[in-house]
This record gives C-alpha cells, structure tokens and sequence, in this order.
C-alpha cells in the first residue's frame, strides 16, 4: 500500500482487480494478535483448519507452525479452539 | 442509405417489445411475469418454445433473480434482456444498482406500473423513480413504434465499448402496452446487422495484461470484489463519466436508425412539438405526450401559442436540450406521473426546475401531478392546465406551484 493510490482515469472499469487478492494486506484491520507458546503447542495443526483465512500455515522446512500477520485480521478463532492453551490474543501496540 | 421497406403489423407495446427483441439476436433472457408486463414474457417464451429464437430463457422464482441472472449472463458476454414493473422493479432494486456498478450492459423494458399500496396494477411513473439515480441509461417511448425502436437501439447503446452501462425503455403501463396500434417493423436480417456483434472493453488483469471485459476462463478476471473507501468512490467516478459520453452515442445510434428506418424522435433526447415560437409550453414522459399533442393542435387552431416538450431520455438528462427549449418561455408546467411525497412537487418536476435554474432567464413553472395509479387524462384536464398558463403568462404570478390534476376533492 505504499503506492500512489490510482485515480479514476487509471483503473479499469467496474472494480475489476488488476492486483492479487494477496497484495493486500487485510493484516492491518487487526486489533489483537494472535501469539503462540512452542512450548505449549502441540503441532495439532487445528489452529491451520480452523483459520478462515489460510493465515496458520505449516512450514514444511522448519517442521513448525507459522502465522502469517499480513492476512491474519485478529478473530481469535484460534486462541478459542486451541486444545493445549498454547494461544493468546495480544493487543496490537499493547506488548 | 437508402430507407429499408418494412412491414406494417398490428401490435401492443409488450409485444413490441417482444418483437424487437426477437430480432436483436439476444442469448440470455431471464424474466419474471408481472402486469402489465406480462405479454412480453409471454410472447418471448412463445418465440422460444417455438424455435424462432436461440436464445436462453431462464424462469426465475423472483424479479430479484432475473435481474440477478440477466446481469451475470452479460458480464460473461452474452447480451442480456430483461422486463419488468412496479413491484417487480422495486424487487430488483439491490440488483438494479449492481448491474449499472457492474457495468454489465443489460437491456430492460419497464412497462411502468404504480406501487402499492393501495395495491393498483395502472399506469404511472413511481416505479421507475425510484430507479432514477441508480446509473441507468433512461429512454422514455411515446407510442408502441417508438418502443420497437428504442429497444433496437438501446442494444446499441448498453453495449457500446466506451459506455457499458445497462438501458432501461420506459412504456406506460396499460396505456401503451395493451395498446393494438400500426407498428412498422424493419426485417430480421437488418435488425441483427444494425444491433451487430457485442464488443468488449479491454480491462487490466492481475498480471497488466490487458484482456476483454469477460468472464472467461482463457483470460481470468476478478469482478464485483469488496471495494473500500480507497478505490469505490473512483469507480462512481467512472459511471458519472459514462453518462457524460452516452448523449454522443445515444445521438450517433438514434440517427444511423433514422436513417435505415426513415423514424426519429425530436433530436434523440428531447421530442419538442411547436416549441420554437410558443409562448406558453407543457413538459412530460411517455404517451401523454400523444394527447397533449392533440390539445396544442386545437389551442394552435385558436391561435393560442402553445407547445409541449417531451423528454425522450430522463437519464442522461439532456440539461442543455430543456434549457434552450424553455428559458424563453412565459409560463412551463411540468405533467408530472409520480409524486415525491412530502418534496414540493414530482420527481420530473424537479428536474425540470433544476435545469431552469441554471437558464438565462427563469419563467415561471409550475407541476400537476396528474394519473397515478392509472387515473385517466384527457385532453379536457390538459386544455385547463394551458388555462392556466395563459393566467400565469399574463399575470407573471404563480398561485399554486403544485396542483394535482384530476384528483375529486
């Protein structure tokens, strides 16, 4: 988003997408984060099943979770159903 | 260009409809039955059933789905019919709105119809009112010739590459839809080559790469996405320019069909009758506009200098056009079919006196709202409304700025 936002003259018609849905970071609506205790976590991986925006992935290099805070938006669905506690909601600018 | 023979048949202003249709080579119609729209329903399903049209026609449980459908069948190209009326209208609303931000370049005859309630299936204009300002191209037909003509050509217009934007044919309820009259009709195979091939706008993808404004699985492309404040007001830009550029096509098509058809309509957007030299001059939509023709006829006879302007496109509003046709005038009433209740006046009526406003010289004007719910005007009720005119001409005073014409008190 660090661009010139486009003016009419610029853009196509009708709202048609000329960038993909993944340039835009819907990370930044966030209120709370998501954080996670390795040491609690079991690599379950429910967090990745119950993430309604494929923002909980697994890196397969590392062997280990991953969240991606450009897509996260905060919902805590997460840190709800996580079995093992091993999530918590932070405050954005609160740690 | 010479002027192409055509045949003369008897039919109503919804088969009309139906007929142009027939004949502008159309692949999706997807509609919903309501009076008085019905026949053009009827008759289209007749011409599928019988093998007359390849054309897809989808029965849809709503006027909300048929809208829905009609639109989604343009944006992936195929050129799209729809009809509909008063309920049926306002049923559509939401996707009235989408189809025109959606830029998808539907056609659609409103046979005009009141709302309810009381519930009445007669002729007025408050359907389509409420439609005024959701970015659809308006045309207004006087006749059920003028309806054949303006459904031809609004195929035209819609899908012009520079314009995109959906058409509605206004015809008045009853009055001209269930109206048997002489209709000339020009042969299929000069319809389908006046209406030609549908063009496409080139748009950006993902990737830059400039393709045609489609869906298609050969060149993706995203449409009708969440848009924020960031980029929506932008895109409500670009349709206000649109209408900016329809009255050049709307010219260009109204013209080219005068000349294959040897029929026109005033200058394409207004339609003035005896205008020029009157002194005293009526403004309205639609098949009044018949009536008051014959009033100013038997008032010119008199040598009353009189004279009726009518609007043949409500969107985009020909300003320039009203302006020069009234700012010389001594008195202007304008016939308004609808009431915007509570808002001092009609919904026409406050178009007209906006227009006046930006005039060199301002004359009086006045509104009768007059027919709703199918209330009948006759050339009596318009003869009285020059009576006043020719009161206000002289005096220079306005007594009652909104009267309501043939209403019992």
């Amino acid at each position: 988003m660090s661009q010139q936002p486009k003016g009419w003259k610029e853009i196509s018609i009708a709202g048609v997408c000329w960038k993909p849905a993944t340039d835009y970071h819907t990370g930044d609506w966030r209120s709370f984060k998501p954080v996670r205790d390795p040491k609690k976590c079991t690599k379950c991986l429910l967090c990745h099943i119950v993430c309604p925006d494929a923002a909980i992935q697994w890196n397969k290099e590392t062997q280990d979770i991953e969240f991606n805070y450009d897509f996260c938006k905060g919902c805590g669905i997460c840190a709800n159903e996580c079995g093992a506690k091993a999530i918590v909601m932070v405050q954005e600018g609160g740690e | 260009m010479a002027i192409i023979e055509q045949k003369t048949i008897p039919l109503n202003g919804d088969e009309a409809v139906a007929y142009a249709v027939k004949q502008s080579d159309v692949d999706v119609v997807a509609a919903y039955p309501i009076t008085p729209q019905t026949i053009i329903v009827e008759r289209f399903s007749e011409y599928v059933a019988n093998g007359e049209v390849d054309t897809e026609f989808v029965c849809v449980e709503s006027e909300h789905s048929a809208l829905a459908a009609s639109l989604t069948a343009s944006l992936t190209g195929a050129r799209a019919f729809t009809a509909t009326a008063s309920a049926g209208l306002a049923l559509m609303h939401e996707m009235v709105y989408v189809t025109a931000g959606c830029r998808a370049p539907v056609v659609m005859a409103v046979t005009n119809r009141a709302l309810s309630a009381p519930i009445n299936i007669h002729c007025d204009h408050s359907d389509v009112m409420a439609e005024r300002d959701s970015g659809w191209i308006q045309l207004w037909a006087e006749n059920a010739q003028e309806v054949y003509d303006s459904i031809i050509q609004a195929f035209r217009i819609a899908e012009h590459p520079d314009l995109m934007t959906p058409v509605m044919v206004n015809l008045d309820g009853f009055f001209l839809s269930h109206t048997l009259e002489n209709v000339q009709v020009l042969p299929d195979n000069v319809v389908r080559k006046f209406v030609g091939i549908r063009q496409y706008p080139l748009v950006s993808d993902t990737q830059g790469k400039k393709v045609p404004f489609k869906l298609d699985p050969d060149f993706p492309l995203t449409m009708g996405p969440l848009d924020l404040p960031d980029y929506y007001f932008e895109h409500k830009r670009q349709q206000e320019e649109a209408m900016h550029i329809a009255p050049k096509i709307i010219k260009q098509v109204h013209d080219e069909y005068a000349k294959l058809s040897g029929r026109s309509y005033g200058n394409g957007f207004v339609d003035a009758y005896n205008v020029d030299d009157a002194e005293i001059v009526t403004v309205c939509l639609g098949s009044t506009a018949g009536t008051t023709k014959t009033v100013v006829d038997q008032l010119r006879s008199k040598g009353i200098k009189a004279g009726v302007l009518r609007v043949r496109t409500l969107r985009p509003l020909p300003v320039e056009d009203i302006m020069r046709a009234l700012e010389n005038k001594k008195a202007v009433a304008v016939l308004d079919r609808s009431n915007s209740v509570g808002g001092q006046g009609g919904p026409f009526f406050h178009e007209i006196r906006h227009v006046l406003y930006g005039a060199q010289s301002h004359p009086p004007i006045v509104d009768y709202v007059y027919g709703l719910g199918g209330r009948d005007m006759p050339p009596a009720l318009i003869q009285n409304i020059y009576k006043d005119l020719e009161e206000i001409a002289k005096t220079g005073k306005v007594k009652n700025l909104v009267q309501f014409a043939g209403v019992r008190e």
